[in-house]
């Protein structure tokens, strides 16, 4: 992108939040160097960054894992929650209902959510948690030092593990499934598109899960894989191009953003997100469009990336439940404890 | 014939399903509207159709409320259980059964009343076809008031409780109960000597199951959100908070100040009950056995990270699915140490339905106090049945939300905190929750070793440190659990200590045992683990304590041994657990068969160190132990 973002064009580095991107950062990371969860780490940094993000009304989530370490590694003026193996879904969907005018932004990896954690990951979708849910998805263990995780394709062969004997779960087949209100793929060799698809995603008012390919540079990264980069860089099919135009902003375009076919989807909070047709009109709120062109990349060896599906005029599970304006966790006594009268109420309620 | 008054058990055998629960329950409220003591308890099949199911009811004009193993009168309406419950019926009781059972009638040393239910609901051209078999049931109902003498108005105003007041349903169900009534007078020549006559016993009490009373409870207790997911015999107190809520927290507004949700497991009901008590909410889940083993692994999380929720687990027998219906006492070393690694949680142990409400709102305040987890181990018996009950009381305790900095703190502090730093000494550290927008109040929750920052660490010494604050936080919640409840008799030579829904077993027990056998007992009913000074002043008294519960094992004797090892050899543990609510003979014959003459009361003389008086003195001085009994 050429084009100068939103923000940049401020007098300083200092975004609207009065935030520089310092204030977006957090530990050392302790992943492996070229691991692809430190390029998504820097991208979230970046994209909250750039989208002036007030880092307290965020919440991070994790569950266990390389990729569940990673909130660690970026925000640290955010609350985070790094829960169990498998269940950051549980959490976040509790911890929300405290303040409700907060947003999630959960961190998973592939054995987290499409083994240990594939009922709960199915859940949180289906109750269109206000969140961002990442899958950084590299098809394998690495803490535990490389056995297949249930998104390692058919047929990969990896150290002491032999052949994998089963088929992939698409994380983003479960999400349609599921009737998630965003589904996104991307890949960390990516990084424009990461960044973009991640504000878009925190545009979204309930679930937006991105599954984004993030190689295992240590235990999966042969050119062969699919989960590496050389296979990434050489299979990626992109739906289209997408900008992310922040509410309250010019849509300005990039030149090659001009050209050919353009549609703009109308986020909850007023921003828009461009997304310019490649090789064919790919219309992302069409769910049977959606479940076709991920089950035609699975035919063609594509690896499909973009904004696969978004809908979004669904509330959100906080939305559903008719909540006081206040925060929950803002309320005191007098809004919590019956008055004294209602116990001789109650007791006659009894027999 | 010696008349029996206000003292005799009545036992109900009909088909699961069959729509006997409100003929049932009719009885029970009746005799309670009569100002006699009464208690109802359903003994059930785990089955939605079909299978054998009992209901039994005790009227006692002593206020004995704990399940007989005899039944005076038995009222057989299921051809499956015939058999059996003819040859339940006590010597010189009365059987009642419907006639359309054919079924040799085998006793001739009890009184035997037919009654024709189907002809006298098909007489009734008011009792719609569709209603015959549920309205049937009350034929029975009016027989046997009719035979007893039970008031028909106080079996209206029971029926009007029960169906809210519509008119239609009580009249057709009354109708049905007068039939019987009118049936029997005309028909029946009273040949058994129970009879009911009113008192005024249950003046100012409430019935109530102890699942409702622990709903509303948690509603006075402001719970804000709760997640469950359906088990029996849990199923009814999250239930119950769908119904209360909306009647006790209402606004003008109509908005909710708070939120119940249905998991998709048990895994996620604690997960969630866990996010929101992190965040700040009064947060709660309920559940049983099995579910309660899918929690376990969060419930080390909580107590790791130190999130406050509370969990009502709903004891039914196990291991594994077990008996679903049948009620137990055998989640106690489970919960007391849930969780992999060094773990101890805080345990409620509610006796009655009236401490279920008021562990409800009591629970939350320890859980935020403490910074923990907080258990209540109810049962079957109390949470599903109906009980006679002190009315509710409003908490007497403002609500304690524990140690929870907000921005005007932090910015006192200037940002100057750790989340868990021992600040206080008391191993309750500071928290602040989500929402915070001080610039300093995030930190990062984790299950893995931290340091007082919340900082991954591995140091050894940063480890044990924060292991040893843990601990020395159990030891404070000694000051700040309910109290037991002492039974004191005069002269009494031993002691016996039971918990949660034994009691009224255990105080008829120790009424047999002195008046029949001479031997006197101080009872303590714990209500909480850890133990407070009150049970280490008890068991340094006695040199026989029988420890009374329902489970195979003695679990609670197990940790009344490792808290106090210098008193093992004087426990006589009596577990016993069939899946059956306690009774008054197993407790009596269980204390009979270890009880050994002539043992002395030893007046506390010999009191032993234990953990709880350690840890008073460590709160109020560093004064060196002089004591040779150390823990």
């Amino acid at each position: 992108m050429t084009q100068p973002l939103p923000m940049a064009g401020t007098p300083t580095n200092v975004n609207l939040a009065g935030l520089i991107k310092n204030d977006y950062r957090g530990n050392p990371s302790t992943l492996c160097q070229g691991c692809g969860h430190n390029s998504i780490s820097n991208q979230i940094i970046s994209a909250m960054y750039e989208l002036s993000i007030v880092p307290e009304n965020v919440i991070k989530f994790s569950g266990i894992g390389c990729s569940s370490k990673s909130p660690n590694y970026f925000m640290n003026r955010s609350f985070g929650f790094n829960s169990l193996h498998g269940r950051m879904p549980s959490i976040a969907t509790g911890a929300l209902f405290g303040d409700h005018t907060l947003k999630g932004l959960g961190v998973s990896g592939d054995g987290d959510t499409a083994s240990i954690g594939m009922g709960q990951f199915k859940h949180v979708v289906r109750r269109n948690v206000n969140m961002v849910y990442i899958v950084e998805n590299n098809g394998v263990y690495g803490l535990t030092k490389g056995q297949f995780s249930a998104t390692a394709e058919k047929g990969l062969s990896l150290k002491k593990q032999g052949a994998n004997q089963y088929m992939p779960v698409d994380i983003c087949m479960e999400a349609l499934a599921s009737s998630a209100t965003f589904v996104a793929r991307s890949f960390a060799g990516n990084p424009k598109q990461v960044k973009e698809l991640l504000k878009a995603a925190m545009a979204h008012n309930g679930i937006a899960v991105l599954d984004i390919i993030s190689p295992c540079v240590t235990f999966n990264n042969q050119d062969n894989a699919y989960h590496s980069y050389a296979w990434g860089k050489d299979h990626e099919e992109p739906l289209h191009d997408i900008t992310y135009i922040a509410p309250r902003n010019e849509i300005i375009l990039e030149e090659e953003m001009k050209e050919g076919e353009i549609r703009e989807v109308s986020m909850h909070d007023g921003s828009v997100v461009i997304l310019k047709n490649l090789e064919k009109d790919y219309n992302p709120t069409d769910r049977f469009q959606a479940m076709n062109a991920l089950a035609e990349a699975h035919q063609n060896n594509w690896l499909a990336t973009g904004l696969i599906y978004i809908e979004t005029d669904k509330p959100s599970l906080t939305e559903v439940y008719n909540l006081v304006d206040a925060p929950l966790n803002r309320l005191e006594e007098p809004d919590l404890r019956p008055a004294p009268d209602m116990i001789d109420k109650v007791n006659a309620l009894m027999f | 014939m010696n008349k029996v008054v206000n003292d005799f058990s009545i036992i109900v055998g009909t088909k699961n399903g069959s729509g006997s629960s409100t003929a049932n329950t009719t009885i029970l409220r009746a005799i309670f509207k009569m100002g006699i003591p009464v208690s109802g308890k359903n003994l059930f099949p785990s089955n939605i159709q079909g299978l054998p199911t009992w209901y039994t009811i005790r009227a006692n004009k002593d206020g004995f409320t704990a399940r007989r193993e005899e039944q005076e009168i038995v009222i057989a309406m299921n051809p499956d259980s015939f058999a059996r419950d003819l040859a339940s019926v006590a010597v010189g009781g009365a059987f009642f059964y419907a006639d359309d059972i054919k079924q040799p009638i085998t006793r001739a040393d009890i009184a035997v009343y037919p009654m024709p239910v189907k002809q006298i609901v098909r007489g009734d051209p008011t009792i719609p076809n569709d209603f015959r078999d549920l309205v049937g049931n009350m034929v029975y109902v009016g027989v046997l008031a009719q035979m007893i003498g039970i008031d028909l108005e106080t079996i209206l105003a029971a029926l009007s409780f029960h169906f809210k007041g519509k008119q239609k349903p009580i009249d057709m169900n009354f109708t049905a109960v007068k039939a019987g009534a009118e049936w029997a007078k005309a028909n029946l020549k009273k040949k058994d000597p129970f009879y009911l006559e009113p008192m005024n016993k249950t003046e100012g009490l409430i019935m109530a199951d102890g699942n409702t009373a622990a709903a509303i409870g948690s509603i006075f207790g402001g719970v804000q959100f709760a997640a469950w997911y359906p088990i029996t015999p849990a199923s009814s107190l999250a239930e119950a908070l769908n119904d209360y809520l909306p009647v006790l927290r209402k606004r003008e507004d109509g908005k909710h100040t708070y939120a119940v949700l249905q998991a998709e497991d048990e895994l996620a009901a604690i997960g969630m009950a866990i996010g929101a008590g992190w965040s700040g909410l009064r947060s709660m889940t309920s559940t049983s056995g099995p579910g309660l083993s899918l929690m376990t692994e969060f419930a080390g999380l909580a107590y790791y990270a130190e999130v406050p929720v509370v969990v009502w687990d709903v004891q039914r027998i196990g291991p594994s699915t077990g008996l679903p219906t049948r009620t137990s006492q055998a989640d106690l070393t489970f919960v007391n140490f849930i969780g992999h690694g060094d773990s101890h949680s805080i345990i409620l142990l509610p006796g009655d339905v009236a401490e279920c409400f008021e562990f409800g709102w009591r629970a939350f305040d320890i859980a935020e106090q403490q910074q923990t987890p907080v258990f209540v181990l109810s049962d079957l018996d109390i949470g599903m049945n109906q009980w006679m009950s002190k009315p509710f009381e409003y908490p007497n305790t403002p609500m304690d939300r524990g140690k929870v900095l907000w921005e005007k703190d932090l910015e006192e502090l200037k940002g100057n905190w750790a989340r868990y730093l021992d600040k206080d000494n008391d191993g309750i550290p500071y928290r602040t929750v989500p929402g915070n927008k001080h610039p300093t109040s995030a930190y990062f929750t984790r299950g893995t070793g931290h340091d007082e920052q919340a900082r991954y660490t591995e140091e050894a010494p940063v480890f044990l440190r924060n292991m040893n604050r843990l601990k020395r936080k159990y030891e404070t919640a000694r000051n700040f659990v309910p109290a037991p409840v002492l039974h004191k008799t005069e002269g009494a030579t031993v002691g016996i200590i039971g918990f949660g829904s034994t009691e009224a077993a255990i105080l008829e027990a120790m009424h047999q045992l002195e008046t029949e056998h001479g031997i006197k007992a101080d009872f303590l009913r714990i209500r909480a683990l850890p133990f407070t000074q009150e049970v280490t002043d008890f068991v340094a008294k006695y040199d026989q304590v029988f420890v009374v519960e329902m489970n195979r094992d003695g679990q609670m004797n197990q940790i009344l041994t490792i808290e106090y090892p210098q008193r093992a050899p004087y426990f006589k543990p009596v577990a016993y657990g069939d899946g059956m609510p306690a009774s008054a003979r197993w407790v009596r014959e269980g204390i009979l068969a270890k009880y050994t003459p002539g043992t002395k009361f030893n007046g506390g003389s010999k009191q032993p160190r234990s953990k709880a008086t350690a840890a008073a003195k460590t709160a109020k001085s560093s004064s060196k132990n002089t004591s040779g009994n150390k823990k």
